[in-house]
């Protein structure tokens, strides 16, 4: 059977595709969740997406808070955007940031109004976005048109044997026909940098690779390393599904990028891509909330998630699709898988076949299956910070 | 071809991966090299997971261990074949 071409989308006004129609209420910063959560409690059709941070945060943390807010909001996925702050400047600058979009965003301060007041005047805008946007209809849209991410978690032998190899033969398939995919976890090429930097399109890409592994390495690593990574690098999970070794592990994890594609870009965490259609490396942390907040923040809108021991993550704004290769998961998690691959460990079923049955998953997702996760109520929202505020 | 109990990345893989549930000590594993598909028999010496490795060749203290026919790390002390290989006797060599 050939994989579909198109699926039905929203085209936004900057001429992306969104799969999702969300109306998000986002705080700038953390005492701001409180006004955020209680306009979407009373506009139905809205989500809040409460975090920790954006308070005494400076230097390149306090850019990448900007860049992931703003990078959230603009998301083709969110149809339309409310921005709650405690004082106007910080809140005007991401609402200036998403407007670059086109699409509709409206930006509250609470100082000299209070909770109440702004909640009000927040809900009575909210209400105005979900008449403004619900209505909106799907299109047919290529399938050249998608923006798909990939990270893998809780990983085991099999994701390396099934899940990510899937990954890498979507890949294989899409990236050629101009779609932008992505992947990144910094810590977990540990082991496989070079073969990492071999696949990047040009020397300098790969140079740049190896300087943004080697940072990691002497700014995180060095400085606060324990003897086995506190049992982090590899997980208790990892462990129990037989890996080892951090070595092991990545390469597993690097199958995710297939055996023909080589990626054009580094991004920073949460950058959006501007080398045009292909894959790209994001220097992200391997955990899983995160590192998928980053790159919906880069405007990617289905998010590709092999498993081998059954992580459950989700996304607000954009699905994430589970897959896994281990038997044992698909029998006791069944729940929060959404394709099985456990047959390419049988022998029953090609890598091309686990591929293609992912691609098939991507394109209902994208017309607007929900996901395991979405159909659960996964929306980890975690932005990523990079050293202590002042 | 009947399911396989153990797959191999790499021709040059000293170790494979058990992918049955219910794995035990004596049973005479059909193992697939899935870069080539080709295929042998190996006795596997302990009970071991779904997921976990088993030694396809003697190994001594400090040898590089190879999957997908790269280095994953290095044994420590002495494994022989089809014997069971995770954290007691293998060992990174970054962190």
């Amino acid at each position: 059977m050939a994989n579909p071409s198109t699926f039905f989308g929203y085209r936004r006004e900057n001429g992306r595709i969104g799969v999702r129609n969300h109306v998000v209420i986002l705080p700038v910063d953390d005492i701001s969740n409180a006004a955020c959560e209680a306009v979407a409690n009373n506009i139905k059709g809205t989500m809040a997406l409460p975090h920790a941070y954006g308070r005494l945060q400076f230097g390149e943390d306090l850019d990448l808070h900007f860049r992931t807010m703003i990078g959230t909001g603009a998301n083709p996925n969110v149809a339309a955007c409310i921005v709650i702050g405690i004082e106007p400047g910080w809140t005007q600058k991401i609402v200036d940031g998403i407007a670059e979009t086109g699409k509709p965003v409206a930006g509250f301060s609470i100082e000299q109004n209070g909770d109440i007041e702004t909640i009000a005047m927040a809900s009575r805008k909210a209400k105005e976005f979900v008449h403004q946007t619900s209505g909106q209809q799907r299109e047919v849209c290529d399938l050249s048109e998608i923006w798909v991410s990939a990270k893998c978690g809780e990983s085991d032998t099999t994701t390396g044997l099934a899940s990510c190899p899937a990954v890498g033969n979507l890949y294989d398939k899409l990236i050629p026909s101009g779609i932008y995919g992505v992947f990144g976890e910094t810590s977990e090429i540990t082991g496989a940098e070079h073969l990492c930097a071999a696949r990047a399109a040009t020397p300098e890409v790969g140079e740049k690779f190896l300087r943004t592994f080697q940072a990691y390495q002497d700014e995180v690593i060095e400085p606060f390393k324990t003897s086995d990574l506190s049992d982090s690098q590899p997980t208790k999970g990892n462990i129990e599904g037989g890996l080892t070794t951090i070595e092991e592990k990545a390469m597993g994890n690097l199958e995710k990028i297939g055996k023909e594609v080589s990626y054009v870009d580094v991004l920073e965490p949460a950058e959006a891509p501007a080398a045009g259609p292909g894959l790209y490396f994001m220097d992200t942390s391997s955990a899983a909330a995160e590192c998928v907040t980053l790159m919906a923040a880069a405007g990617y809108v289905v998010h590709v998630f092999p498993t081998g021991q059954g992580n459950i993550v989700g996304n607000p704004i954009i699905p994430v699709v589970k897959l896994t290769g281990n038997p044992r998961t698909v029998r006791t998690m069944s729940e929060h898988i959404d394709v099985d691959v456990s047959g390419v460990i049988r022998r029953e079923m090609t890598i091309s076949d686990a591929g293609d049955a992912l691609i098939d998953m991507v394109v209902q997702t994208a017309n607007g299956r929900l996901t395991a996760a979405e159909a659960l109520g996964h929306i980890e929202f975690v932005m990523t910070k990079l050293y202590r505020s002042a | 071809m009947s399911i396989p109990h153990l797959l191999v990345h790499d021709k040059q893989d000293n170790v494979g991966v058990v992918v049955v549930e219910g794995l035990t000590a004596g049973t005479e594993m059909l193992c697939v090299v899935t870069e080539d598909n080709s295929d042998f028999q190996l006795v596997v010496n302990d009970d071991v997971p779904i997921g976990h490795k088993v030694a396809l060749k003697d190994l001594s203290d400090g040898e590089t261990a190879i999957k997908y026919g790269q280095d994953i790390g290095r044994f420590v002390g002495e494994t022989a074949t089809g014997h069971h290989v995770h954290t007691h006797n293998l060992k990174t060599k970054r962190w």
